[in-house]
């Protein structure tokens, strides 16, 4: 195991006490990309990060410099909206990021927003981190006393709003048009797109750029030390670092920031430093390589670099960072039947088939786990998963409007045939009793 | 969609495997029903702003980057599209969706009104899994819950498709259903103590894909196989709302709105959908009455009406109508006839009893000359996109129900601009771009300044020049101009609405207008003559009558009296034997004391009614008679708009077709009318009127225009003197449900009529000082009333607006016919 000993970008502050007040963050060497962003022009900023290759972080890893360049020329206004409802299973590296070192967040909004030309940025932040929106809220006012948020932002021209908003608890809205729907005041539910490409049509109908939290955080970074070093991190187009939260049967679980696109999985679940290996030196079974939509890797897959591409090809995702391990204790049934669980409590109830097919995937597996399943069962759950994501191919394709239908598949298709024999004991477990009650 | 350019060239698609040549922007769901590939749906509804979330219609579609499966309702075709809708993936896929929606619905079909015409079950059978491969126990919910007086909500049924919430939200406006909870413990409801109370709430019922909603009037009343059903059109307004009766064993049991593009796109209101109840109900005449000892005499004192034969019946009328003569003669009504009715009404009073004393309108509506005299539109023209529309009559949510949702449509989605000069706000306000509240009797100074060459120097009928100077660029940048006019308040003489619309009529180039008169087929009824002055095809009096002198046996003299008039000279004993047609002017006409003493005085009064109401109370003749649904023929709406109206039932005991009893009665008179059908009559009229020559109803789906005019008109000079500036003037608006006799015969309808409350602007109602909803007297020299005050920042300054014709307090007591406005006083009780 070789790790290059990279800079901490991002979690530079996580062990300053008093990292996430103004003082702490200043005396860190924080604004000082702001003040490195000001003094070029906006496009000039703007080049930097398309060249700096920045994938955004949330999940589906689009560069935010090309994201930024969507919106249509001369609609305004143009917003600025922040993605902070963190809520994929296994991911807890934006909650960090919001709670140590919200001035690093700030500033980065600040910078997309000098850019991306936006007046106005809504943060929306996910409503069970109550600990995160009391530190966001506070750095905020110090900032806006500051002069850092608000008109004429360190004697410039350049004025920007930032607008915090508390969610009200569903994991719907982390998918970008559903957050827009929150943020209007509807009910969480993804637009149709088209047309509602929110670059184009987006918040209040307005052109519209929606960026993680993690995303916008390196930016401070990447403004003050340059382009340059941040692409002379990672590899192919996985450039700088990234965080990984580390979750499951590890010695060390924990948020951990690493060079992007060349530690591999092997690296992050077993060197010293980050996951410190499986507990109690048992063997790994799975790991889920990317949040709970993401497909299962397994021992195999350990030596994959942590890089967007390869793990697209090896057929699965590296979505939120989130790394879910699971040792050779782990009742895999039981396992998918958490994660599916996850997916149809949040399912928001737009479309037939995710409305329906999650819970009826529930409660199969829910029937399996509790010994009434029946040996037509595996071949039922394949099916009704292909009637949600029709040919079980990767990546998903959909009968839903938006991926969390889906993701409710992952840890079905992931398993069912490699653990079948798992599956089939618990089928045969106890005899076959006629079910028509719900356990749970 | 509807919003589809014809002239543009079309976009060459192939659905199947074969070309099809879809309009440009078109969704691909229409362009394939259209080419005869139906792609199964439940969300999507051709009137509502597709949402793609029941998944039923995903196709395979392919744009040159491979075929996917793309919801059909929410993609466009573009040119080169190759769609397939019967690949094995497709087919796969519509399966799952329908597997899905069917693991937790109760599939009670045998006990579920929908059963027989539910798109779920025909659906199923058509597209779906044979069999059910899920064993669990099914969601549960209290079934049903009502969620308005009117609709009942089974949320087992129901598979979550947004119709009734889209209706609700962005057709109705009145958003009071909605999502619920999440996932698969999503629900439609409504939030507690709040109701579905839409005056649309019908709608829902009908375009619910299952049958989660059903409404109260037709639950476990028929199964869909056992009704018969034949097109018509809906009578209780103007509109003429295309509608389907659908009966069974003689029986009208449901409405059904019917998409008519030109009309009502397939919504009803409440009050139209639910209207046959009153047809049905005990209340309903079914044989004529007579004061007296049921032995067959009229004793004009007698204390009650008794039954009697037609043959008596009919010769008691004939001996009041004749023993008057025809100066002593008036009739009063006429706007619930058929257009056949009406002609056969027209010809009996003016050609054989010889009177000019008639009139549809009852005080409430315009000269017939003046409508006669204006440019029309058409609905289509009022809303097409891009207009103006000027709101210068009654609130179309409360009396033109489907009307306000064209309208409101218009103005939503299709940027029509709204200048209101209604005396208070409307159930439109919330979307004028202009609101003008003219001061109650000044409407005409205001639409005076709105079409001057500058804005004025200072406030105009109560209204800030600024206001009328915005309102006035824009009605003068505009293209096209429609005037939405009828009577905006019954406090107010019809005198300055007639010169606003004078005044808007020559100062707006281009401008139509859309009759807002309310009453049922009253258009239709003026069309046939039943006004002062005129004849049937819009003909003056003082025309000479033409080919009618040969026709008729006789054509009046001269002009007899409008509804004032003939009450006012029946009060003053000039007029001796008045009938009425369909009237009620003791809870309709706006001057309850003069229709008091005209009802009083009279010696004959004789009604022709489908009930006994108020007026009719006072009669010595009832008449019964056929109402809509029991007699076939045609209806002409606000636009002279004319479509079939159908006979699917026959009418209760002896009660016959209005046009029979004018034949009878001109029998009895010792008169043949030579009217012998329905079919008959329509030949005489579009032989003898000229707006209606060679007009075949049936020619098209939408029915056909009346054309003519525009004619000449100078109105009467009025008097234009204000009331004293402290005072408060009163406006008198109608609601959907009020004390009309037909509403009260309803069941389920019927309580839906509130009470009226006086309500005065911020500013008066603070002067009173009274607690909100306390009870006020309001008086005028006329008479006074008692009703609940409460304040409502819909109301200018300086009046006072109550709602005619409910039960707990009559704004008709309070206003005297002859003045331009009428001035109030509001005081503590």
């Amino acid at each position: 195991m070789t790790i290059n000993e990279v800079p901490k970008i991002i979690t530079s502050r996580f062990d300053v006490v008093d990292g996430h007040t103004l003082a702490g963050y200043q005396r860190t060497g924080g604004y000082l990309g702001l003040r490195d962003a000001l003094a070029k022009s906006p496009a000039q900023v703007h080049d930097d990060v398309k060249n700096a290759s920045l994938l955004g972080r949330g999940g589906a890893g689009f560069p935010a410099g090309t994201k930024w360049g969507l919106a249509p020329a001369n609609v305004w206004p143009r917003y600025m909206v922040i993605n902070g409802d963190e809520s994929e299973p296994g991911t807890y590296k934006d909650r960090l990021l919001l709670e140590r070192d919200p001035h690093q967040l700030i500033e980065g909004i600040l910078i997309a927003c000098y850019a991306a030309a936006c007046g106005q940025a809504f943060l929306y932040i996910r409503g069970e981190m109550a600990h995160a929106h009391e530190r966001v809220a506070s750095a905020l006012n110090e900032a806006y006393a500051a002069g850092y948020v608000g008109k004429n932002i360190l004697g410039t021209n350049f004025s920007v709003d930032i607008v915090m908003h508390w969610g009200a608890g569903a994991y719907i809205v982390g998918e970008e048009t559903a957050l827009i729907e929150s943020l209007e005041g509807n009910r969480g539910m993804p637009r149709l797109k088209p047309p509602y490409f929110p670059a184009a049509i987006g918040l209040y109908q307005k052109p519209t750029i929606v960026n993680n939290v993690e995303t916008l955080s390196n930016l401070p970074w990447i403004l003050h030390n340059g382009v340059d070093k941040w692409n002379a991190l990672g590899a192919e187009q996985s450039k700088g670092t990234r965080v990984f939260a580390v979750s499951g049967h590890v010695k060390n679980p924990g948020v951990y920031e690493v060079e992007f696109g060349v530690t591999t999985f092997r690296d992050i679940i077993f060197d010293p430093r980050f996951g410190g290996g499986i507990r109690d030196d048992r063997s790994l079974k799975a790991f889920i390589p990317g949040g709970g939509s993401a497909m299962w890797f397994y021992e195999e897959h350990l030596d994959l670099p942590l890089e967007k591409g390869t793990v697209d090809r090896a057929g699965s995702m590296l979505g939120s960072g989130a790394i879910v391990v699971m040792d050779d204790t782990t009742d895999i049934p039981k396992a998918a039947l958490r994660i599916v669980r996850f997916f149809s409590r949040e399912s928001c109830g737009k479309c037939t088939p995710c409305r329906e097919g999650t819970t009826w995937l529930e409660r199969i597996l829910d029937r399996i786990v509790d010994g009434h399943g029946r040996p037509s069962d595996l071949d039922l759950l394949l099916d009704v998963c292909d009637n949600i994501s029709p040919g079980l191919a990767w990546p998903p394709r959909q009968t839903t409007i938006c991926p969390l239908g889906p993701s409710a598949v992952s840890p079905i298709v992931s398993t069912i045939n490699r653990f079948r024999s798992e599956y089939e004991a618990k089928i045969t477990m106890r005899s076959s009793i006629p079910v028509v009650g719900v356990s749970s | 969609m509807t919003d589809v350019q014809q002239s543009a060239p079309a976009v060459a698609i192939t659905v199947n495997g074969t070309g099809f040549d879809a309009n440009p922007g078109e969704l691909v769901i229409e362009a394939c029903e259209r080419a005869g590939v139906y792609i199964p749906r439940f969300c999507y509804h051709p009137r509502m702003n597709p949402v793609g979330m029941c998944r039923m219609c995903l196709v395979n579609i392919d744009t040159g980057r491979g075929p996917a499966l793309q919801p059909a309702c929410m993609i466009k075709v573009s040119p080169n599209m190759a769609v397939n809708t019967e690949a094995p993936n497709v087919k796969k896929a519509q399966d799952g969706v329908l597997e899905f929606l069917l693991i937790n619905h109760p599939l009670d079909c045998p006990v579920c009104d929908k059963g027989g015409e539910c798109p779920l079950q025909d659906q199923t059978m058509a597209y779906g899994p044979g069999e059910s491969r899920f064993i669990e126990e099914k969601r549960h919910f209290e079934k049903p819950i009502p969620i308005s007086d009117l609709v009942y909500l089974d949320r087992e049924r129901c598979i979550l498709c947004d119709r009734c919430t889209r209706f609700a939200k962005e057709v109705a406006g009145d958003p009071l259903i909605h999502f619920m909870n999440r996932g698969n413990e999503t629900q439609v409801n409504t939030f507690p103590d709040d109701p579905f109370a839409s005056y649309f709430s019908g709608n829902t019922v009908q375009i619910c894909p299952v049958g989660a909603l059903t409404a109260k009037p037709y639950r476990f009343k028929a199964r869909p196989w056992d009704l018969d059903e034949i097109g018509s059109t809906a009578t209780v307004d103007s509109v003429g709302s295309r509608i389907t009766v659908q009966s069974s064993r003689n029986v009208v049991l449901r409405y059904l709105g019917v998409d008519s593009d030109a009309v009502n796109w397939g919504w009803l209101s409440d009050k139209e959908r639910f209207s046959f109840e009153a047809l049905n109900s005990e209340g309903r005449l079914s044989e004529p009455l007579m004061r007296g000892d049921d032995l067959g005499k009229l004793q004009r004192d007698g204390a009650q009406l008794v039954r009697a034969t037609w043959a008596q019946a009919l010769r008691a009328a004939a001996e009041a109508i004749s023993s008057a003569g025809p100066d002593k003669v008036g009739v009063i009504g006429g706007a619930r006839l058929t257009n056949e009715a009406a002609y056969a009404w027209a010809k009996l009073v003016k050609g054989v009893i010889g009177t000019d004393n008639v009139d549809c309108q009852l005080g409430d509506g315009l000269p017939a000359e003046l409508l006669f005299s204006l440019p029309r539109a058409t609905i289509d023209e009022a809303c097409a996109k891009g207009g103006v529309v000027v709101l210068l009559g009654p609130d179309p949510k409360e009396e033109l129900g489907a009307l306000y949702l064209r309208l409101r449509h218009a103005i939503v989605e299709d940027k029509v601009t709204l200048i209101e000069l209604t005396p208070r706000s409307t159930g439109l306000s919330p979307f004028a771009a202009h609101r003008l509240a003219a001061r109650p009797g000044q409407v005409d100074a205001l639409a005076r300044a709105l079409v001057a060459a500058h804005d004025p120097t200072g406030d105009v009928a109560g209204v800030s020049s600024d206001a009328i100077g915005r309102a006035r660029r824009s009605l003068q940048s505009a293209t096209a101009v429609t005037v939405i006019l009828g009577r905006p308040s019954l406090a107010e003489s019809p005198d300055a609405v007639v010169d606003a619309a004078v005044e808007l009529r020559h100062g707006v180039a281009g401008v139509r207008f859309l009759s807002a008169l309310r009453r049922g087929n009253v258009h239709g009824a003026l069309d046939m003559g039943l006004a002062p002055g005129l004849l049937p095809g819009r003909v003056p009096l003082s025309a000479g009558g033409g080919d009618l002198r040969e026709e008729w046996p006789n054509v009046p003299a001269q002009r007899g009296l409008d509804a004032r008039g003939i009450l006012q000279a029946a009060a003053e004993g000039r007029i001796t034997t008045l009938v009425l047609l369909g009237a009620d002017p003791l809870s309709d006409f706006p001057d309850t004391d003069l229709a008091q003493r005209a009802l009083e005085r009279v010696e004959h009064l004789i009604a022709v009614d489908l009930f006994v109401n108020a007026s009719g109370a006072h009669a010595d003749i009832v008449l019964a008679a056929a109402g809509p649904t029991e007699v076939a023929g045609s209806f002409t709406n606000l636009e002279g708009r004319i479509s079939p109206l159908a006979q699917k039932v026959t009418p209760p005991g002896t009660a016959r077709a209005d046009w029979i009893i004018a034949t009878d009665l001109a029998g009895h008179l010792g008169k043949n009318l030579h009217l012998e059908s329905i079919d008959q009559i329509w030949s005489e009229i579009i032989r003898l009127s000229p707006t209606h020559a060679g007009l075949d109803v049936t020619a098209a789906a939408d029915g056909v225009l009346v054309r003519g005019g525009p004619f000449a008109y100078t109105p009467d000079a009025t008097d234009a003197t204000a009331a004293a500036d402290d005072s408060l003037l009163l406006v008198a608006t109608r609601m959907m449900y009020d004390q009309g006799v037909g509403l009260q015969n309803s069941p389920s309808s019927a309580h839906l009529a509130s009470p009226t409350a006086v309500r005065l602007s911020p500013a008066d109602f603070d002067k009173l000082g009274v607690a909100d909803g306390a009870t006020v007297r309001v008086a005028t020299a006329r008479g006074s009333v008692h009703a609940p005050a409460a304040s409502d920042g819909g109301v200018p300054k300086g009046t006072a607006a109550m709602v005619f014709n409910q039960a707990n307090a009559s704004a008709a007591a309070l206003i005297d016919a002859s003045s331009r406005v009428t001035a109030v006083k509001v005081e503590r009780a």
